[in-house]
């Protein structure tokens, strides 16, 4: 069966390759209307699902992000609609500029949402790469060590789940628990860290918290990667006489890639848009704050501002992705091509 | 492991050559069980500490003792207590309704739109695969206030509708992704010979590819699901009483007393909601594994 | 042709959009109060809904059911929010926003007040909608009331209390200087001396205006406008910072909200305690408290007597979009007579508006701590009371937590406050 079905996965797409690159003659021509026809059917539900909820609120989002805050009224103390601002609100939070009290802006001082923009932006992003990385490397160590067979695989699978299937809202109150100054991790290390009260400890004990309740889902998508290399393919490079490091590096590596990439680029949008942890965790505190947790602040205190924040939020997550696919390959399509993944 | 031994077999021309594989295979199995020990306690050692403090005197909720002390039940009958209006029952039975409905809609649609991605070919394929991918970047903070005004215009605040709905919308880029990932992976060729051997597209579809793609379909499920029962943010916002999730249940547990924070009782909360994760992944744990090798073998 | 029809339902969603955009109140918070909303349905009678936050121990549901068996025509019914103070608040928001008919009468925070009456969203109390604030407590009308109009009619309160170890302090401090004197016990019992809630959140907004308002500073002027540039306030926060410095507030209250430092407390760690009447009822029964027959009670200590507690609590506001506004009122004035206010403290340890109800021996008896919580609310500051509330307590909290955790000094935070503040009542 080795020699059957050996070969096909190492090169999946081969199957297929005149479908997608094949040379457009006519009747290719014809393929793709009738294709894209199909295409559209298919796609038809996904698109509405996501124009509903999705692009309704970022289009009045974007609306909203031209527009000044409701202002206070001196004689009648209530709030008046501020009008069209332009641009004023994203120059606003580039360039960290507040209003000043006698009109025109002026840097933001400590204590106001406008001066921690790009504090939060560093927050956010050294979050997002430590966290990533960590639940990478992690996830894919423990996928290796599923994929195995041995008693009590059920067990481990079930297990590795647990800390995912535990809401955030209770991870983050548990964890602030056990990172309490007198509580059992203080306890079981006999140290006495102020974990919520300074600011590595604090961002410490939120990446900690968010690789612990994350990392099941890397491990997943990575597993279903490994189950669906067949285990032939390792007989026969052990047959050849590859180490485990090659067979890791030549075979498992570029075969579980695209499920791998997938699993980091979407870990990657989550991570920038980190909320619950960090903010029931600190607060916000000690540099944690996140853009997310800026955008909810700032909800709180005018919502036209907060609007062009969670845009400038979208554009910078947007930059990351683009950047992702366009650089390191994490798009699906461009691996379906007949020069895939093989030879990169 | 016998499939190794026996091409080892095969092979073996000297003894020592054997003794050394065997060795070899000895360490790398205990090797496996310690890091599986590792990993169970880096994955359960919180959820334990969880467990232990579920089971405490609410008087004795910061004992650092690390073993049950003072065990009571009292916090699980205080999660299930109805008299204060906690409807955690009704909440549990909610997050199933609405995660299931969330996973069987988005998998239904995220099929079709993947098989359309990795199968078909036809233009503006970028556009919509950024379009999908540029729906999971706004921040989910900002999503809220238009949902909520979407949702009072239309009448639909605190239906089971206004909580599914923007759930598939968050689990659908994942969904679609991942599902196209792994149909790019997929032998098409068998569906192709299935063509040959007289079944219709969607027949070659169903008893080929879906059998195939079993594995991805139930990570993918497995994937959706949790992300709908741990969705917080929008259902706090758009439930009300009746069809509220357990996370919004959770939080709001309270204390008897105004700012004391229920550790115990939110711990034996969070232990109540883990179990169904946990039988469900055992329960689909077997197809997960069973998938591909045993479809592509028959 | 063909290729772009499966954009087709992508593009009729965003029209979809743009449409409800336009319609749908998508400006977000520029609604302009007073106008037709306060003038419409004043004698409509009917069902209606009361929302607050989690019902903690049973009280209101109880009331419900007695107003409802009086009034059949006119039934309540109750809307309970989260336990979370910002959901609650955010809830309320998304809601007024929406114009929600159903949101008759709402349970709002002090805090809030200010800020929902400038949106316009509350119901002014006066005139043919006015409330009988006689016997209340002033501090509290004072907290339901913006630019001297009622909004909101208080109904319950809450202000800070010293609990203090009555076997190593033979008498409460009267003052913070005197306080300080007394950590000298606490060392010699090797325990900390002090502590509130330092923790950068809500609690910290709470405890530095305490500490600025005890000392003679305010974090507002009578107009509303920031005044931390004073010498006072900077001595009150010096207090704070000081006692950080040399230890008598321990390092580790850093990390505290209410419920940690209560713990320290009942764990016998701490000498002195500033906290809520909660920590009573608490400290007094639970298994683990190692002070139930040495917890002594006073007013917080201030500069030269009592200090100047922040104000908590909550009130009765009626929306102005309610279709059913004289059944609202007549609700709210259910709230806040003598008898339901009895039953808030009996049943649910809330602490009365009504000052008559402190001397209450059978409620004293139960609630043993109502003769100096009265101390403290009579004495107590609300917090800032102004529309830009999150902007305000945001201000302070960084500012604060900066200058206790010593990375700048008191005075420059109090500066930093002084402009942040500053710029958000300069609008936008």
């Amino acid at each position: 069966m080795a020699t059957e079905l050996g070969p096909t996965p190492v090169k999946p797409a081969s199957g297929t390759p005149e479908v997608h690159h094949g040379p457009k003659g006519v009747g290719e021509d014809n393929r793709i209307l009738s294709q894209g026809k199909w295409a559209s059917w298919l796609l038809a539900p996904t698109i509405v699902a996501l124009g509903v909820v999705i692009v309704y609120p970022i289009i009045s989002a974007i609306v909203m992000s031209f527009q000044k805050d409701a202002g206070l009224d001196p004689v009648t103390g209530l709030f008046t609609a501020g009008g069209p601002a332009g641009i004023q609100n994203y120059v606003n939070w580039l360039g960290q500029q507040c209003a000043a009290p006698g009109g025109g802006t002026v840097a933001c001082p400590p204590g106001t949402l406008g001066g921690q923009f790009w504090t939060a932006t560093g927050t956010t992003f050294l979050f997002t790469v430590i966290t990533v990385a960590f639940e990478t490397v992690l996830g894919f160590w423990m996928a290796m060590i599923m994929a195995r067979t041995f008693k009590g695989r059920g067990l481990v699978r079930a297990a590795v789940l647990v800390p995912w299937a535990i809401p955030t809202a209770v991870t983050a109150q548990l964890w602030l628990f056990m990172f309490d100054f007198n509580g059992i991790i203080n306890k079981l290390f006999n140290a006495s860290i102020l974990w919520t009260g300074s600011e590595w400890p604090a961002k410490w004990a939120v990446i900690i918290a968010d690789t612990w309740k994350t990392t099941p889902f890397m491990a997943l998508l990575i597993l279903a990667g490994l189950q669906m290399i067949p285990a032939e393919v390792y007989e026969a490079s052990k047959v050849d006489g590859a180490s485990a490091w090659q067979r890791f590096r030549l075979i498992t590596l570029p075969l579980v890639k695209p499920a791998l990439m997938v699993a980091i680029l979407f870990r990657t949008l989550d991570a920038l848009r980190m909320f619950d942890l960090p903010y029931i965790l600190t607060g916000g505190a000690n540099n944690t704050t996140t853009l997310s947790i800026l955008v909810i602040n700032q909800i709180r205190q005018g919502f036209n501002s907060a609007a062009a924040l969670s845009t400038i939020t979208f554009l910078i997550i947007f930059l990351v992705a683009f950047i992702f696919v366009r650089f390191l390959g994490a798009n699906v399509v461009e691996q379906s091509g007949a020069t895939g993944k093989g030879k990169k | 492991m016998t499939t190794t031994a026996a091409s080892t077999g095969l092979r073996a021309e000297q003894d020592k050559g054997r003794k050394t594989a065997q060795n070899r295979e000895k360490w790398a199995s205990v090797r496996t069980y310690i890091s599986a020990a590792v990993i169970l306690i880096w994955c359960l050692a919180p959820a334990y500490w969880m467990v232990v403090t579920a089971f405490r005197e609410v008087g004795f909720t910061y004992d650092t003792t690390p073993w049950p002390t003072h065990v009571t039940l009292d916090n699980f009958i205080t999660a299930f207590d109805t008299s204060f209006g906690n409807r955690f029952g009704q909440a549990l039975l909610n997050s199933i309704i609405i995660g299931v409905t969330v996973t069987v809609i988005s998998l239904i649609i995220g099929v079709f739109a993947a098989y359309a991605l990795a199968r078909l070919n036809f233009r503006f394929k970028y556009l919509v695969l950024g379009f999908i991918l540029g729906a999971s970047m706004f921040p989910g903070v900002a999503l809220i206030t238009p949902l909520f005004q979407l949702f009072t215009n239309i009448g639909w605040m605190g239906t089971y509708q206004a909580l599914i709905i923007p759930n598939i919308s968050f689990v659908l880029p994942l969904t679609v992704y991942t599902l196209t990932s792994f149909f790019r992976e997929m032998p098409w060729e068998l569906e192709e010979s299935a063509r040959v051997d007289g079944c219709t597209q969607g027949q070659a579809f169903r008893k080929v590819i879906m059998p195939l793609a079993a594995p991805a379909i139930f990570t993918t499920a497995i994937l959706a699901f949790i992300s709908s029962w741990n969705e917080f943010l929008i259902a706090s916002q758009l439930s009300n009483e009746a069809t509220k999730p357990v996370t919004v249940a959770i939080a709001s547990f309270a204390g008897a007393q105004p700012n004391q924070i229920p550790y115990t009782a939110i711990m034996a909360a969070g232990t109540i909601v883990t179990i169904p994760l946990v039988i469900l992944v055992l329960v689909f744990q077997r197809k997960i594994v069973a998938g591909l090798t045993a479809g592509a073998v028959k | 042709m063909k290729t772009p029809r499966f954009l087709l339902p992508a593009a009729t969603a965003g029209v979809l959009a743009i449409s409800l955009t336009a319609c749908g109140g998508g400006g977000g918070g520029g609604t302009t109060g007073g106008g037709s909303d306060a003038e419409a349905n004043l004698d409509s009678r009917g069902p209606i809904t009361y929302v607050q936050g989690k019902d903690n121990s049973n009280v209101v549901r109880p009331l419900i059911e007695k107003w409802n068996a009086a009034h059949p025509d006119e039934k309540v019914t109750f809307k309970e929010q989260t336990d979370q103070a910002d959901q609650q608040h955010d809830d309320l928001v998304q809601n007024f926003q929406a114009k929600n008919a159903d949101y008759d009468v709402a349970s709002v925070d002090v805090v809030w007040t200010a800020e929902f009456a400038a949106k316009g969203w509350l119901q002014p109390l006066k005139d043919k909608m006015a409330v009988e604030t006689e016997g209340m407590l002033e501090p509290t009308i004072e907290a339901g009331s913006y630019k001297g109009t009622l909004y909101a009619a208080p109904v319950s309160s809450d202000g800070g209390i010293l609990y203090y170890r009555k076997d190593l302090v033979p008498e409460a401090p009267k003052t913070w200087a005197e306080m300080m004197e007394m950590c000298s016990i606490a060392k010699q019992n090797n325990i900390g001396c002090y502590s509130g809630q330092f923790k950068q959140y809500e609690g910290l907004t709470v405890n530095a205006s305490e500490a600025i308002n005890s000392a003679g500073g305010s974090v507002l002027n009578d107009e509303g406008k920031p005044n931390l540039n004073t010498p006072e306030a900077e001595e009150g926060l010096n207090n704070l910072v000081e006692a950080f410095k040399n230890g008598n507030i321990p390092a580790e209250a850093i990390t505290y909200q209410e419920e940690e430092s209560r713990r320290a407390f009942q764990e016998g760690k701490l000498l002195f305690l500033r906290n809520w009447p909660y920590v009573y009822n608490l400290a007094t029964t639970e298994g683990s408290s190692q002070v139930k027959d040495v917890l002594g009670m006073a007013a917080l200590p201030g500069k030269d007597g009592p200090g100047a507690s922040s104000l908590g609590g909550h009130s009765a506001a009626i929306s102005v979009y309610s279709d059913h506004k004289a059944t609202a009122l007549d609700f709210v004035k259910f709230l806040v007579e003598e008898e339901q206010q009895k039953f808030f403290a009996t049943q649910g340890s809330l602490a009365p508006v009504l000052g008559a109800l402190y001397e209450d021996q059978e409620l004293v008896s139960k609630l043993p701590y109502l003769p100096v919580l009265k101390t403290s609310i009579e004495n107590a500051v609300p917090r800032p009371v102004t529309p830009f509330y999150p902007a305000v307590t945001q201000a302070i909290q960084e500012n604060a937590y900066a200058a206790l955790k010593g990375e700048k000094p008191a005075k420059d935070a109090l500066a930093d406050m002084q402009k942040s503040i500053e710029s958000a009542g300069a609008g936008s």
